[in-house]
């Protein structure tokens, strides 16, 4: 129904006739399967913009590596972790596909994680934002990229007790996702000697967040911490100004906000909100010049999820390109040892426990005076180490580590 | 007291009363249109969350494209949506009248996921901001809350529609045709009524009502291309608890459903989005009909 598939353009029927791809290729092609939101509430942070994204990153090889063609095939799976898994099987066993791409929810990383251990495929982890997928649920084959949820912890987290909010009071989504934030938050507000009042779990997605906000409100805590995404923190960060929480004078923490939220909500509503981000594309040069090809494209900036989607896929190609095979094995490690060098990533590591760390940055969202116009919106406050963000190996729980 | 023992104090309970009050609202102005097209029509309309986020599109269409406020959506934009439902009952449920139930469903599914896919595919999930007017801006303090005058509005005008049309179905002479074109239609256009035309304003009333809560919901949450979906179910679990085609049911339902939701939020927050299909179940156990239908 809401399934549909697309084949990139860049790979031409021509090729596929044509190529005479190396031995060393299986099947001749090399086949990327990407999974994401395409139209429910994460379809603007992930959604087309990633297929976009991969498509660019397929655009730099011009659509061939290691004299094979490369093929992106795309579906909806509507932030159900048996869609994601069924599609995902039949993908492995019917299509060829080599690795799965993007992925955004938790519970689907995990359910494609199952397969890609069965298969022995290569999953490249864009949006999912729970750190246990390079913890207790990691598999070998499993590749975090774009953020988690420790280091959105270890961002906005931190900052807000350093400016005294040493009181928290959590609006949790009802899922992995949502769980694994509030811990993570939770360990970082604790450590700094701040406390804990309490939460309240929100079924997702949910549209009237005013009850959520009223209880957080009636709690006291100083900090109210947003554990949700996408629609869900919208509604909340809403419904805190038409209640007059914010100005009442309690502090919303919005623990995982995009760039598209922030266009959403209009500086108005936003302004102020510190935010925790893997991508800004007003960094540098390089950011600016790729944001705009995408721009062009889809005629919205890239969100970290869009831009951490374009780096797993050439990152995941340039090893195809270096070793002249797409064998699981030979790729990831050929991945693990290749520094991560593109736009999104300078001198990224991929560790063993499938962790991609890379510097993250601590935003917060310009006044309406500050902005210059539509998606001028983030003032980088801080770049925050790789190491701080994503914590060393060592703190790993991951049993293949 | 009571609300000590469960361990909340009552200030919170009476904002979440309130708040469930609120939702209630929503609730039956959704349901009563639903039931307005089952009763008349007999056709389960599953569009009805599409036509009511078109209502909201339409308001945010109206200001930006040609100035007219909030207040003139509110009039305005029922007429636009009940207008497009005009020319969908005439065009193609028509096609389905006297056929089995299930055709309508389909078709009226159909069309949901038509326009709700169009609408992402334009404008994305996230939605658009819509502002309250100037004139219901802030809110007010009320001991146990902070009410914001805008909420407090869409109680108001949601039970003045609901009064509304309760009286003009069951208390006037078009009323009274109208249910008598669902006993006997011929019988009525021997008469020389003209049920055709009847059924096709019915039909446009209730889509209207659904734009109607468009307007209202608007500054409320995103104006967004899922906002109705995320509704409509809950709303048909309030349809067929009040028992389908009532519109009292429907009313009375809608309210106390937003209430019962409410309170689940405060003791029991993840159960909250299933709280009303278990009432649901419960009821069509007991009373297969619903709380106000007739038995067959």
């Amino acid at each position: 129904m809401k399934l549909f598939k697309k084949f990139a353009a860049s790979a031409s029927a021509l090729a596929l006739l044509t190529s005479g791809a190396s031995a060393e290729i299986s099947d001749g092609v090399v086949k990327i399967g990407l999974l994401t939101d395409m139209s429910g509430t994460y379809s603007d942070v992930a959604g087309p913009g990633t297929v976009t994204a991969a498509e660019m990153a397929i655009e730099e090889f011009g659509g061939t590596v290691a004299g094979a063609p490369i093929v992106l095939v795309s579906a909806d799976h509507q932030n159900k972790a048996d869609i994601a898994a069924n599609k995902a099987r039949e993908w492995g066993d019917t299509e060829q596909v080599d690795a799965f791409a993007e992925l955004v929810t938790t519970s689907v990383a995990m359910a494609v994680f199952e397969v890609a251990k069965q298969q022995n495929k290569i999953a490249l982890v864009s949006g999912a934002a729970s750190s246990p997928l390079t913890n207790e649920a990691c598999i070998p084959t499993g590749l975090h990229w774009t953020y988690n949820t420790r280091a959105l912890a270890v961002g906005t987290g931190s900052a807000v007790v350093k400016e005294g909010g040493d009181s928290w009071f959590f609006v949790t989504a009802d899922y992995a996702f949502g769980e694994a934030l509030q811990n993570d938050v939770s360990k970082v507000v604790e450590a700094a000697g701040g406390k804990v009042l309490g939460s309240v779990k929100h079924p997702f997605p949910a549209s009237d967040f005013s009850s959520f906000m009223l209880q957080a409100q009636a709690s006291g805590a100083k900090v109210i911490g947003l554990a949700n995404a996408g629609g869900d923190t919208i509604n909340a960060i809403k419904a805190a100004k038409e209640f007059g929480i914010v100005d009442a004078g309690q502090t919303i923490a919005g623990l995982l906000v995009f760039l598209s939220d922030v266009h959403a909500l209009g500086l108005e509503t936003a302004q102020g909100l510190q935010m925790t981000v893997s991508f800004y594309w007003d960094l540098n040069d390089e950011t600016r010049e790729w944001s705009k090809r995408f721009f062009e494209k889809t005629g919205k900036m890239p969100t970290g999820i869009q831009a951490g989607t374009y780096s797993s896929v050439r990152h995941y190609l340039k090893a195809i390109e270096a070793t002249g095979s797409d064998d699981t094995d030979t790729v990831v490690a050929k991945m693990r040892e290749m520094p991560v060098e593109d736009m999104f990533s300078h001198g990224g590591v991929l560790r063993t426990d499938g962790r991609m760390v890379h510097d993250m940055y601590l935003a917060e969202v310009k006044s309406p005076a500050e902005s210059s116009g539509p998606w001028d919106y983030l003032k980088i406050v801080r770049t925050i180490p790789g190491e701080e963000a994503f914590g060393p190996l060592s703190e790993s729980t991951c049993p293949t580590k | 007291m009571l609300t000590d023992l469960l361990g909340f104090p009552p200030q919170v309970l009476f904002g979440q009363l309130l708040l469930g009050l609120i939702n209630g609202a929503f609730y039956a102005v959704l349901s009563l249109g639903l039931a307005v097209i089952f009763g008349l029509l007999n056709i389960v309309n599953f569009a009805h969350g599409a036509l009511y986020m078109l209502g909201a599109f339409a308001t945010l269409a109206l200001t930006q494209y040609l100035g007219i406020g909030y207040w003139g959506a509110l009039i305005l934009s029922p007429i636009i949506v009940g207008t497009l439902g005009i020319l969908a009952e005439r065009l193609l449920l028509r096609r389905l009248a006297g056929i089995d139930h299930l055709y309508g469903l389909l078709l009226t599914f159909g069309m949901a996921l038509v326009i709700e896919g169009v609408f992402v595919k334009l404008f994305g999930a996230s939605g658009t901001p819509y502002a309250a007017p100037a004139q219901l801006q802030g809110g007010i303090n009320l001991g146990f809350m902070f009410l914001p005058w805008y909420r407090g509005w869409v109680v108001v005008a949601s039970l003045a529609v609901c009064v509304f049309t309760w009286y003009l179905f069951e208390r006037t002479k078009i009323g009274a045709y109208l249910r008598a074109g669902t006993e006997n239609p011929r019988l009525l256009q021997a008469f020389g009524v003209n049920v055709p035309l009847l059924t096709t304003l019915a039909y446009g009333y209730g889509v209207g009502l659904a734009a109607f809560a468009g307007v209202l919901a608007a500054p409320i949450t995103q104006v967004n291309p899922m906002m109705g979906s995320n509704l409509i179910i809950v709303v048909f679990a309030v349809v067929v608890i009040g028992g389908m085609g009532s519109i009292m049911g429907a009313i009375v339902t809608g309210l106390s459903m937003g209430v019962i939701e409410g309170l689940t939020k405060v003791f029991w927050p993840e159960a909250s989005s299933t709280v009303i299909f278990l009432v649901m179940a419960i009821v069509l156990v007991l009373r297969p009909a619903g709380l106000f239908g007739k038995t067959a």
